[in-house]
């Protein structure tokens, strides 16, 4: 739900970062964190495992400049991928502006990317969410590793709707500004058609 | 269509004053409205040390997560927290099942008096949030974001 401050000048949106787990959704966030200059964010929060595997989520907030005179501030969440982290999940979309779905490229992954779009949608529609309604694009990460799936089967199995896509290597940065920039877009002319 | 929180200029000023006056009445060290997403929009009190957006977003979390555990136990809500710390405490209540009221304290104060003028800032704050959600729901107010462009979110992204 965005949040929009007439008082302070200030449109606050929700993205969500979703996917199966060790997908690298996390590495996205602290790529964004790395590279983004210090007064266009705030701390990143990770509440993680002792072997770092998200137990509820990462948070990152950012600033990207001003439209007409407002302040657009970007709240960016992590959801946990593993499978029995769900109840965490459903809350972490409460209140969702914008899904960023984070599919693992390597073949042996197929299967739980196919789940983990599945409870999202799923998920989604729990809250009164339809995904084919919200701003949305997909990222397919690792696309560096030799047991990469070929694109295409990626598309036609992760993207039926064809939504904005990308390639991704997240540790090196790759595609990462390219999926941010693509769903704040998609946020911001959701929030147009709605204003 | 998106939905959305639209806080204006009297409105906000309104809950600030609460916020103050709560502040002031129950010798707190900080006090915070947060929506339930986790952003701040008021404060009160020693918040220049604090990272309000951290604290928000993570308060925010764990009244999620509180409210998960009693929807399991078939509860409606647990209304309020109370973290107690050495030096710090913090006081957690939902108020109007819409935002979440978050005051810091320490031994100036104690949990008797916080609660005690909670409970008055509650009411106001209901009050205040009832004639917001209206203002928003007339859709009186003018939008923002009908004169924003293609080329102004374009704009945004150019580096």
């Amino acid at each position: 739900m965005s949040f929009i401050n007439y008082s302070s000048r200030e449109i606050n949106c929700k993205i969500v970062y979703y996917g199966p787990g060790l997908c690298g959704k996390t590495t996205n966030l602290q790529y964004i964190y790395n590279k983004t200059n210090p007064e266009a964010k705030g701390k990143m929060i990770s509440l993680a495992t002792e072997t770092e595997r998200t137990l509820f989520f990462d948070f990152l907030p950012l600033s990207l400049g001003e439209i007409r005179g407002f302040k657009t501030r970007f709240h960016l969440y992590t959801v946990p991928g593993q499978v029995f982290y769900d109840a965490s999940r459903k809350l972490i979309l409460k209140g969702v502006d914008g899904v960023v779905y984070v599919g693992d490229s390597q073949m042996e992954r197929m299967e739980a990317n196919i789940e983990s779009l599945e409870n999202l949608r799923s998920n989604l529609q729990e809250q009164g969410y339809d995904l084919d309604k919200l701003p949305y694009v997909v990222q397919y990460n690792k696309r560096d590793l030799p047991n990469a799936i070929p694109m295409a089967e990626l598309e036609e199995a992760l993207n039926p709707t064809k939504v904005p896509s990308f390639e991704g290597v997240a540790p090196k940065g790759i595609g990462v500004f390219d999926t941010l920039k693509a769903v704040a877009k998609l946020v911001l002319t959701e929030l147009r058609k709605g204003g | 269509m998106i939905q959305q929180l639209v806080m204006y200029e009297e409105e906000l000023s309104q809950i600030n004053n609460i916020c103050e006056v709560l502040h002031r009445d129950s010798n707190a060290r900080a006090v915070l409205v947060i929506d339930k997403n986790g952003q701040a929009f008021a404060q009160a009190g020693e918040v220049e040390q604090l990272d309000v957006t951290s604290l928000s977003s993570l308060t925010a979390g764990n009244v999620a997560a509180t409210g998960a555990i009693a929807s399991l136990l078939s509860e409606k809500e647990f209304a309020g927290q109370f973290h107690e710390g050495e030096k710090t405490n913090v006081h957690i209540s939902i108020v109007g099942q819409r935002v979440i009221m978050v005051v810091l304290f320490d031994e100036r104060s104690s949990l008797g008096l916080v609660r005690l003028r909670v409970r008055k800032a509650t009411a106001e704050l209901v009050n205040v949030l009832d004639l917001l959600a209206k203002k928003t729901a007339s859709g009186t107010q003018p939008s923002v974001f009908s004169e924003i462009t293609d080329d102004d979110i374009d704009n945004l992204f150019n580096d």
